[in-house]
């Protein structure tokens, strides 16, 4: 509960209840928008899946469910959550651990560090690692097997423990972020008073700590499952190869092979249920792990907590930390960049072999790359615009107007969170191209509503949170000034949550930068985004133009994020 | 026997904005086994961070600290017992109870650490939850419980493994003014029913008037005084005492061929003694609103400026020279605002007139 607010929000509302007026428009407008945008994918793919010709047909979705190929596809989608999960929380957990509760230096620099991977767009990571460690060409097996002599690789990147070990370096974050939060918030006096108790330190990580960041880590291993379930990138980059398919690749493969025919698109969406089912499983495990330890950290005052002196080890320990950040962010960064400015794949990085011609060719050459960076930069800016406004509006409506029936809104915004980016594709296409006669199959638009529908639960979650920020009162004083519902919401409210409108905004754009998944199933001959062009050319075995091309796009997503931190960090001055 | 010693004990912390700050300077101090002892003192003035370091949290940055005849920190020696090992009970403002625990559990905390067998920790968690008046609440979890109930499970883990030192850190400003009044008196009790030592840290003065046998009043880092509520209130060593330690008037005056002259302007005045040995010839007087008497003739005569009832008592306000000051009173000699009446001092105390912190000193010691 928000302090200071009515259980049921302000009574003025209810009031009003029974009066059409602005909150009831608003209400109508939001569940159309939601219903057009997300429910309508979602009920095309069961509908397309379960009906043939309008009559009940299970035989598809039966015979797809048995093919051993969809098995294997999502018994592999199972093993790799596992691991990305479990590895990727004990990592995120122990860096949190080391910089929150230890004497460990540089903790400002390394806080910032450790975020980075989260920015990194994990296929371009896929693709780094795949150019330093694939079997043969791989630059450090070259090295290895010219140091040794021998034959064979030192690792093998295109297996599945190599999926794992990529797809861990850029989501181990989510817990590392959800735990240093809950260490910084927790109140110290917490761990003290188990200390004057008689507990030593160990005791107390043991028996206090830990028990305490439970529901942090709960929560943050939870976004790892869900993500590296609906994971897309890594595996189709570093799996195609050697034939190892997750459910998410093998439905593109499915589409893809079918070259867009209506029944290949039907098996796509039949594994569709199936993701969505093991997604909707880790949901429900969530909920439960989440309601088992609910209670609220208290927040102590701002007294620094007693930090673990780490004495002999210091030193060792921070060279982990950056050995750890060397591989997962230097390292990719420079293979990205170097191999950008290479003149041909495979011959030695020297700078006698070093040119800028790829960069030119991306950037002013091709046609193709250079209309996918216009065209992601229309998509990540209109859809970013776009959502963030009906997001406002929708979580103006849940958190400030409270109508009944708005838990079905609150539902239907989330739902889209819970459904990976490349069903989302499948239900976008089934519903776009020709269905209800409109078909915006092939146009830039298409891909505009799947991202729209894709990005809704953040813009919602961030501007309900600023939302929650804004005390009813504040209205109900402009209100009494006698400004109309209308005017107050415009002068007074808007105004307050403009900071977080301008941080939502960045939300969804950046991530829409780096969007590859579900634009991979909708782009057209001139609708390519960055994150599809950069794919394709690599796969087309223009490695060094693809590095060239991944060097543009990870500098514009940098920026932005600099952006983003320079416009927080002015709001948190106000 | 003394449970507590602190032999010049100095901290200072390096801050980024303000350079170095001395938190605490050079405090010397004894407690008495069984006695309630106060640090009383405004925020930031060093009362905590003292706290601290008899707990083991900060470190010091000279001088010793001894509880009993052990000693538990030398900075000379570089000598320190970590917190867990000086057998202390805290409790500390935000209440500290573990979210995750149920009341029983937080209470038997410092046995199961001491490796107990159940069924002493049971006995002992069940005396301990009967002396803070939680019995019957054993299987509670803290988030469903009052902020009162909170503190209690707190202090009965303070308690529970008969730990002869208390150290309570302003255990009861989270808690609404009816309920602190109450827990005042439980803790009070709980002391002389276990003989227990007790440290209290706190801002108000009533709590550590009402609490203490003898408290110690701290500003800038510095221990202005030692003493009983009583000799302290009656009489404070210094303008800071004074002001800390209730309402205060206070009159800048300046004396002149054996009178005493609140301002240049002044048209009378003032009646009161001059002590004996005072040969400055400047002060500031100093006396509570409700030792000021109001007559209707005689006195230093001045106009009202404004009259509050209050029920118990009305309060006026009046200036002495430049001076604003205010005056409660019972008596039933009732003035309006506008009237003028007469202002008998009756016993005042007498400071220097140079005695005050400068605000921007002051303002650098917030940091801390």
């Amino acid at each position: 509960m928000r302090a200071g607010q009515s259980p049921r929000g302000s009574e003025l509302r209810r009031m009003e209840g029974s009066r059409l007026n602005t909150g009831q428009l608003l209400l109508v407008i939001s569940t159309v928008i939601l219903i057009i945008t997300v429910v309508l994918p979602v009920a095309m793919i069961v509908y397309n899946v379960f009906f043939y010709k309008w009559s009940f047909d299970w035989s598809l979705f039966a015979s797809m469910l048995t093919d051993p190929d969809n098995l294997a596809a999502m018994w592999n989608t199972v093993k790799i959550s596992f691991f990305v999960t479990t590895l990727g929380t004990v990592v995120g957990l122990f860096f949190a651990w080391l910089i929150g509760r230890s004497d460990i230096p540089l903790k400002g620099l390394m806080k910032s560090l450790f975020v980075i991977p989260y920015m990194f767009p994990p296929f371009i990571g896929a693709m780094a690692w795949g150019l330093l460690l694939a079997p043969r060409s791989g630059y450090i097996n070259k090295m290895f097997m010219a140091l040794t002599g021998g034959r064979t690789p030192l690792f093998n990147i295109n297996t599945l423990a190599g999926i794992v070990f990529v797809e861990l370096c850029y989501y181990f974050p989510f817990v590392f972020i959800q735990v240093s939060g809950a260490l910084e918030r927790m109140d110290p006096t917490l761990e003290e008073s188990a200390r004057i108790a008689g507990a030593n330190q160990m005791t107390v990580i043991r028996r206090i700590t830990m028990p305490l960041v439970v529901p942090a880590i709960a929560a943050g291993a939870m976004l790892i499952l869900i993500s590296s379930l609906s994971h897309f990138g890594v595996p189709a980059i570093l799996g195609f190869s050697n034939g190892i398919f997750t459910l998410p690749t093998k439905i593109y493969e499915l589409i893809y092979r079918a070259s867009g025919s209506f029944e290949g698109i039907r098996r796509g969406a039949s594994l569709s249920i199936l993701l969505v089912a093991v997604v909707v499983l880790a949901l429900a495990l969530q909920r439960r792990v989440l309601r088992a330890g609910r209670y609220d950290i208290i927040r102590g005052k701002s007294m620094r907590p007693m930090l673990i002196k780490l004495r002999g080890w210091k030193v060792p320990l921070l060279l982990v930390c950056f050995v750890f950040l060397v591989i997962t962010v230097i390292l990719p960064l420079c293979t990205i960049f170097g191999v950008g400015f290479l003149k041909a794949y495979g011959v030695p990085m020297k700078l006698a072999n070093m040119t800028l011609n790829n960069f030119k060719y991306v950037l002013f050459e091709s046609k193709m790359a250079r209309d996918s960076i216009r065209n992601s930069f229309f998509l990540s800016i209109t859809s970013a615009v776009i959502t963030m406004l009906v997001g406002t509006m929708i979580a103006y409506v849940i958190v400030k107007i409270q109508p009944r029936g708005k838990g079905v809104l609150e539902v239907l915004g989330i739902l889209p969170y819970s459904i990976p980016g490349i069903v989302l594709a499948v239900g976008v296409i089934l519903t776009w191209s020709g269905a209800f006669y409109l078909n915006l199959y092939n146009t830039i638009w298409i891909i505009l509503i799947a991202y729209i529908a894709r990005y809704m639960a953040f813009s919602m979650k961030s501007a309900s949170a600023s939302l929650e920020q804004v005390h009813d009162s504040l209205e109900e004083a402009s209100r009494t000034c006698g400004a109309s519902h209308f005017e107050s919401l415009l002068d007074v409210t808007l105004p307050l949550i403009r900071p977080g409108m301008v941080a939502g905004f960045f939300l969804i754009f950046l991530p829409a930068m780096r969007e590859l998944t579900t634009s991979l199933l909708l782009y057209g001959p001139f609708t390519r985004t960055m994150g599809v062009a950069i794919y394709s050319i690599n796969e087309e075995g223009y490695t060094v133009q693809a590095c060239a091309l991944a060097g543009v796009a990870i500098i514009i997503i940098v920026l932005g994020e600099l952006l983003l931190r320079f416009v927080t960090r002015e709001r948190r001055g106000q | 026997m003394d449970q507590v010693v602190l032999k010049s004990v100095t901290k200072s912390f390096v801050t980024k904005a303000f350079g170095e700050v001395t938190a605490v300077d050079d405090v010397s101090l004894s407690i008495r086994e069984g006695e309630c002892f106060s640090f009383l003192g405004p925020s930031g003035c060093g009362k905590t961070t003292t706290l601290r370091m008899i707990a083991g949290f900060e470190d010091l940055s000279s001088g010793e600290i001894w509880l009993g005849d052990r000693p538990v920190s030398i900075k000379t020696k570089n000598f320190y017992v970590p917190p867990e090992k000086r057998q202390l009970g805290m409790v500390f403002q935000a209440f500290a109870v573990w979210p995750h625990l149920n009341v029983y559990e937080n209470v038997a905390f410092p046995l199961r650490i001491q490796r107990m067998s159940n069924t002493e920790i049971s006995d002992r968690v069940k005396q301990a939850l009967k002396h803070t008046s939680l019995s019957g609440l054993e299987e509670k979890y803290p988030s469903e419980l009052s902020g009162g109930q909170q503190q209690r499970i707190a202090l009965a883990r303070a308690i529970v493994a008969s730990a002869k030192v208390l150290l309570l850190d302003e255990p009861l400003s989270n808690l609404d003014p009816k309920l602190r009044e109450i827990m005042r008196f439980e803790i009070k009790d709980l002391q002389k029913k276990l003989g227990l030592t007790i440290v209290y840290v706190t801002h108000d003065q009533a709590e550590a008037m009402a609490l203490s046998d003898r408290m110690l009043v701290m500003d800038m880092g510095v221990v202005q005084q030692v003493d009983t509520p009583t000799n302290m209130y009656n009489n404070p060593a210094n303008r800071f005492v004074f002001s800390f330690l209730g309402l205060s008037n206070f009159v800048p005056v300046a004396l002149h061929d054996g009178l005493i002259w609140p301002a240049r302007s002044a048209s009378s005045s003032l009646e009161c003694e001059i002590p004996e040995d005072w040969d400055d010839d400047r002060a500031v007087l100093a006396a509570r609103p409700n030792e000021i008497q109001l007559t209707t003739e005689g006195g230093y005569r001045t106009r009202i400026k404004n009259r509050v009832f209050l029920g118990d008592y009305v309060e006026y306000r009046m200036d002495i020279g430049d001076t604003e000051i205010r005056v409660q009173t019972h008596e039933h000699r009732d003035f309006q605002t506008g009237d003028v009446c007469g202002i008998r001092l009756g016993k005042v105390k007498w400071y220097p007139a140079e005695d005050e912190v400068s605000d921007e000193e002051r303002e650098r010691r917030k940091v801390i």
